[in-house]
């Protein structure tokens, strides 16, 4: 998934400081498609743009079993429950996954958390809007779950060999997440004229920040020239914005539901759909931490780890006096 | 008689995984919030099964979501220890632990019953029991022996729940309880801690007379259904 960052890019200075020849061979083994791995030389600034997309990819995985664990509790059937349970349960899994891969570019686990609990580390701004209705859920399955699978996809040939395989994995249990996403509204969508109404209300909520994941436009989009060079990034914002409307129109059509904008129209000559102008203020905004719900989602990870230390301390106590015996 | 006991069954799994639901997102660590979640679906799964074939077997049109999302709380046969709220972590792995010992027990049993029906779903679900209560067992053992503060907090944890225990003995069985209480007391004596004092239990879960928890447990869980009652999902 996207996550968007923009404090400046890490010091390009470094680069220059890097011996010229290993610098140049790995450009080179880059371009050749070849993947770098965790003992490779690797340029510092490479590194720290990996640490960056990584975690904050791993932390969007994080903070995203919030807004859908909202409605665990409250899912209509035990179907449902169900699998809400088993998607959230993926969510936490493949944040382990990327938390595993940004581990082996030597950084801890506990320093990304920090991170996270500081405001240093952003995770993906959809995760800041509120889940108000329980068509949300089938939404977010289906077009947030949807964008970040064509985010995602293209990264499984991502240059870095830890994040590429982790991303393998990762793509194969959210595309069944999302055709699960797609089902649920497709539930809802042939229901009850109120439940018709509630497929549409989310629809017209998740629309535009689905589009936003794909983060800020080219022409402004200060890390994407060097993460396309490193090969860290195989296609632009913009490419993968217009892919995942061109997708998901058609099906919002077969769903007899309305996308929230005046202004799409099929363009016969590009074969793909003009569409209506991004809030990016709204993007901007939320990228601040000013989203809807932005500061309960970070209170309640702050929370959760804050109030539960001692579960923790106990854990490291009990495994070293255990230790102690077997000595 | 089978019928009762898969309502029974039923409903301790389906309130217990609703009370682990919600602890998705707020565990102490990654790893906990997987396993707390993946016992929930776990139970959630069984009350699926258990709920079904109680609704089968009454024979009046009615499904498992019927039974979960359709009845009110006197109409509800979970034992009062499931519906506790989760309090912290202590008291979370102390219900669990308490439980799924219990749990265990009475699905191996059940998985030779002579009912084939509860048999099959008792083999089925006693591979998840059996390690939801080692998770749990396992967690009693750290807190219990880890530091001062989660010794204090276990011992709180199994305060609150021990008064409920009693109630699992009842309907049938009784005789899983010499069992139990040696299971209990092997791990509360590796945990360094001391089985609770007996007390005078508290029951009527398995009669419809529930504590004042499971009411607000659900108005959460039952009302989408209760809205929109035309409505399938």
């Amino acid at each position: 998934m996207d996550t968007v960052e923009l404090s400046k890019q890490n010091d390009v200075s470094a680069i220059a400081a890097d011996d010229a020849g290993r610098h140049a061979a790995f450009e080179a083994r880059v371009a050749a498609d070849e993947f770098i791995e965790p003992k490779d030389w690797m340029p510092e600034a490479y590194r720290k743009t990996l640490i960056r997309q990584i975690s904050q990819h791993a932390h969007s995985e994080i903070v995203g079993m919030l807004p859908e664990g909202n409605w665990l509790t409250r899912a209509p059937s035990l179907r449902r429950k169900a699998i809400l349970l088993a998607k959230i349960q993926d969510e936490c899994g493949h944040g382990l996954y990327l938390y595993a891969a940004a581990e082996t570019l030597g950084v801890s686990r506990d320093e990304m958390t920090e991170a996270l609990h500081a405001g240093r580390a952003k995770y993906s701004t959809i995760f800041n809007y509120p889940t108000l209705t329980w068509a949300d859920i089938g939404a977010i399955g289906w077009l947030v779950d949807g964008a970040a699978i064509l985010n995602q996809v293209p990264l499984q040939r991502t240059s870095y060999g830890p994040y590429a395989r982790a991303m393998v994995r990762i793509c194969k249990e959210e595309s069944f997440h999302q055709r699960q996403g797609y089902e649920s509204m497709m539930q809802l969508a042939n229901g009850t004229p109120a439940q018709q109404r509630m497929a549409q209300d989310a629809l017209d909520r998740w629309w535009w920040p689905s589009l936003m994941m794909f983060g800020p436009p080219d022409d402004n989009s200060p890390n994407s020239a060097q993460s396309m060079r490193w090969r860290i990034k195989r296609d632009t914002n913009d490419k993968l914005r217009q892919k995942f409307i061109d997708v998901t129109v058609p099906q919002a059509q077969a769903l007899g539901l309305t996308i929230p904008d005046p202004d799409l129209k099929w363009n016969p000559a590009r074969e793909s759909y003009d569409y209506g102008a991004i809030d990016w203020a709204e993007f901007y905004a939320v990228v601040r931490g000013e989203g809807p719900v932005a500061k309960d989602r970070i209170k309640a990870r702050i929370d959760a780890w804050e109030s539960q230390s001692w579960v923790r301390e106990a854990a490291m106590a009990h495994e070293a006096k255990r230790q102690n015996k077997a000595a | 008689m089978a019928h009762d006991l898969a309502v029974r069954l039923g409903d301790d799994a389906l309130i217990l995984g609703h009370r682990l639901s919600e602890w998705c997102g707020h565990a102490p660590t990654l790893e906990l919030d997987l396993a707390l979640t993946n016992i929930g679906l776990d139970l959630i799964g069984q009350a699926q099964l258990f709920l079904g074939l109680a609704a089968a077997a009454e024979g009046e049109g009615r499904d498992a979501d019927a039974l979960a999302y359709r009845r009110t709380e006197d109409a509800f046969q979970n034992c009062l220890l499931a519906e506790q709220p989760n309090g912290d972590f202590a008291r979370t792995i102390a219900r669990q632990f308490l439980f799924s010992a219990w749990q265990e027990l009475l699905l191996r049993r059940l998985a030779d019953a002579a009912d084939q029906e509860i048999a099959a779903i008792a083999g089925k679900a006693v591979k998840e029991v059996t390690y939801h209560a080692s998770f749990a067992a396992g967690w009693v053992v750290r807190l219990g022996d880890g530091t001062a503060e989660s010794h204090q907090r276990m011992i709180a944890g199994l305060d609150w729940c021990w008064r409920f225990t009693g109630e699992l003995f009842e309907d049938g069985c009784a005789a899983l309880r010499t069992e139990w209480d040696a299971r209990v007391d092997k791990v509360l004596a590796q945990a360094g801690l001391d089985a609770p004092e007996p007390v005078r239990g508290i029951t009527g879960g398995r009669r419809g007379r529930h504590s004042e928890h499971l009411g607000h447990l659900l108005a959460q869980m039952q009302y989408l259904p209760r809205a929109y009652p035309d409505a399938v999902w």
